[in-house]
């Protein structure tokens, strides 16, 4: 089912989510980035404002005039800041008086929550965590819980980022599935504004239906068409994904590895933006009576040297070793373990590296290194 | 807050959730206490089914939780025992709990030796140190099953005469004709009459058939590393030989993304794996 949204649509579109019990998520400006937060309702969508991309670079640039709701593109937050918070409770522990423990979990019962604004990368970024977090064999049922209770509003990019490289990833730059509705935000010549909206479930399309909105004629359709083909158009940053796995395995023991070691600070910030990322790590905290425990589970970055703690000191105690594990893993060896690539291409990595390192211009450059010049061992 | 099922069925908790157990007996492996010895019984209902090699997690509360193998079992008594190393923050505070002290336990979780690979055939253990714990209920198997395997060649390497762990199994498994076991320590003392030097020169010396061997190895990762050698110099092909690895694990069922190793998950798709499917990351350092 295909309608057109007005303005008035768009607020309806939300205020019938909001009716219906859906918390509803979405895109704003703070701290001059675009984050995602909960949304008191259209106004507080970041109208007018674009951002500019590039390897350590992230600006946002206000177009006041501009009555575009999604002319950005991904800013630092993923949604899996809801899905998977960074900071969790796994078990809360008693001991009663007799020195019985009791182990409880706390049942998750997401409020529905309709997102708005979830880009390709982002559809194809949730997919891969759910292979990872409910693809297990014991699986994470919080996430799942979380996931199941989201109503999806996705975004077709209207414009490609300066660091996203979703095509190559075949993630985007158009959203094909993982969506209830999805959003191509049409700015005429004559500067009004409106939106195509697609529904992708049921669900999608019962919504849609109750608005009560104008059906889409294909002149609305052809004007999205020549918005997904314009931002595919203008996707510059390239990483080819042929044979990407290969080459991370064929490259283990590169002298490449000693460059990153002398650029990269080992901040993890790359980690935390990412979207697929999913590292935890456990706190153990007893309650000041002595007789409550709980077990916390908490964004954990393979950056970071304790990620790999054994008692005889970590395995990757280098940052060559540490970049490496970073990038093999996404591209590499996350395919062997949960049967699909670990990066999206939504280069946000890439943006938020302090010191500009591009994980496409890293496989570039581990391309272009010469097998003659492996040394025997890593250093 | 919702009480969990699988608590009151005793069965170690599915998922991150641990089962409420209690320290049934406790004793030193180690005169100084640095190594001892569990048997470990559910609260409720019966322990459950493990194969040699495989781990548990194990809670002491408010304080953490860590991977360690299953060491055996008391079959008659209810119990699973476990065999702990000090070495930290968790292993240290375990070293202070006494028996009836309540625990928790999740698991088990991982791989596990392939006995049915060494079925009918020499069967070489190499344990270096604590190694020897996830190794001695495929000795308990041996002892059980005197026509499992031809012969079952246990190579033990210690620091020193006085970290040797399970002595009393060591003798017993000794008189068994079937079962050969040599014991070597970095440094002897005046009393040793062992052997002194690496594990390794005992793998050279053994008297097995590498053509129909099978090797299980556990132990500090240099020490695999020449075991490995030694093998592959004797003839022992590279899918006979399987060795247990560490890495740091903190969930054990596959989602915290500690345990990586190369393309693998080593809390799901080891602690055991074969060394032909590992032998191009093997040597790879920091990895
Ligand atoms: C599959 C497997 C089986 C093991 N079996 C045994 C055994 O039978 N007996 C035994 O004594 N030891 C065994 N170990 C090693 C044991 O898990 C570590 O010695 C223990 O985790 C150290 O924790 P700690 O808090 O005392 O030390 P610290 O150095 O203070 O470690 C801090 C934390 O890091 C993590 N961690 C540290 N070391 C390891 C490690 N080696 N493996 C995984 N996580 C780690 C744990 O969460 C630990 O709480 C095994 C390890 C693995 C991976
Ligand atoms: S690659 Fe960049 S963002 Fe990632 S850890 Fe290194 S310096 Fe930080
Ligand atoms: S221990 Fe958590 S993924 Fe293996």
């Amino acid at each position: 089912m295909e309608a057109m949204l007005d303005i008035d649509g768009l607020a309806g579109l939300i205020d019938a989510l909001k009716r219906d019990g859906y918390d509803v998520l979405g895109p704003t400006v703070r701290g001059g980035a675009i984050v995602y937060d909960h949304l008191s309702g259209i106004d507080a969508l970041p109208q007018g404002w674009r951002d500019e991309q590039a390897p350590g670079h992230y600006r946002l640039h206000p177009q006041p005039d501009d009555p575009r709701r999604f002319d950005h593109t991904v800013g630092p937050h993923g949604w899996k800041r809801f899905l998977h918070p960074a900071s969790e409770s796994q078990v809360r522990v008693t001991r009663s008086a007799d020195g019985v423990l009791r182990f409880e979990s706390a049942p998750a019962t997401p409020a529905p929550t309709a997102l708005i604004g979830a880009r390709a990368c982002e559809l194809a970024a949730m997919a891969v965590q759910d292979r990872v977090l409910a693809g297990a064999a014991q699986p994470d049922r919080a996430f799942e819980a979380r996931r199941a209770a989201l109503f999806i509003i996705a975004v077709q990019c209207g414009r490609a980022g300066g660091t996203c490289f979703c095509a190559d990833m075949g993630t985007g730059p158009r959203a094909e599935t993982g969506y209830d509705l999805a959003l191509t935000e049409i700015l005429e010549p004559g500067g009004a504004i409106g939106w195509h909206v697609e529904s992708g479930s049921p669900r999608g399309a019962a919504v849609l239906s109750r608005l009560g909105v104008a059906a889409a004629q294909p002149v609305d359709r052809a004007a999205a068409e020549r918005v997904w083909a314009g931002t595919r158009a203008q996707l510059a940053v390239r990483m080819p994904a042929a044979g990407l796995r290969e080459l991370l395995y064929r490259k283990l023991e590169d002298p490449h590895w000693d460059s990153l070691a002398s650029r990269c600070l080992a901040c993890g910030n790359c980690t935390a933006v990412c979207p697929t990322c999913y590292c935890t790590r456990v706190v153990d905290a007893v309650a000041l009576d002595g007789w409550i425990a709980e077990r916390t589970q908490e964004w954990e970055s393979c950056f970071n040297p304790e990620f790999s703690h054994l008692p005889g000191g970590s395995v990757r105690g280098g940052i060559g070793a540490r970049y490496r594990q970073w990038i093999t893993h996404k591209l590499a060896s996350w395919h062997d373990q949960f049967g699909s690539s670990g990066c999206v291409g939504c280069g946000r990595c890439i943006s938020w590296c302090p010191v500009g390192i591009d994980i496409t211009a890293e496989v570039a450059a581990l391309r272009a290194s010469t097998p003659q010049d492996v040394p025997e061992r890593l250093e | 807050m919702d009480s969990l099922e699988q608590a009151a069925a005793g069965r170690p908790g599915e998922g991150l959730v641990p089962a409420p157990w209690r320290i049934a007996a406790r004793r030193e492996e180690i005169a100084d206490g640095s190594v001892f010895t569990w048997s470990v019984r559910p609260e409720a209902g019966e322990v459950p089914i493990y194969r040699p090699g495989q781990f548990n997690m194990l809670y002491a509360f408010g304080v953490g939780e860590v991977p360690i193998s299953i060491s055996g079992d008391g079959a008659a008594s209810g119990t699973l025992m476990h065999t702990l190393r000090a070495v930290g923050r968790v292993t240290r505070a375990m070293q202070n709990l006494k028996e009836g002290d309540a625990i928790g336990v999740r698991g088990p979780f991982g791989t596990a030796w392939p006995l049915e690979t060494a079925r009918g055939r020499d069967l070489i253990l190499v344990a270096g140190g604590i190694g020897l714990a996830p190794l001695r209920p495929v000795m308990c198997h041996a002892m059980r099953n005197p026509e499992a395997f031809r012969r079952v060649f246990l190579l033990i390497g210690c620091r020193d005469p006085q970290s040797e762990l399970f002595r009393d199994d060591v003798i017993a498994w000794s008189r068994r004709p079937h079962l050969q076991v040599e014991v070597t320590v970095d440094r002897g003392g005046p009393a040793w009459r062992g052997h002194v030097g690496v594990v390794t020169k005992r793998v050279q010396r053994a008297d097995f058939d590498p053509s129909d061997a099978v090797a299980f190895l556990c132990g500090p990762e240099p020490m695999m590393r020449f075991a490995v050698l030694a093998l592959q110099q004797r003839g022992v092909s590279d899918d006979r030989i399987f060795v247990s690895m560490e890495r740091n694990m903190q969930c054990g069922i596959g989602t915290c993304g500690h345990c990586q190793w190369g393309r693998y998950l080593m809390c799901r798709d080891g602690p055991v794996l074969r060394y032909d499917e590992i032998a191009d990351i093997f040597d790879v350092r920091e990895l």
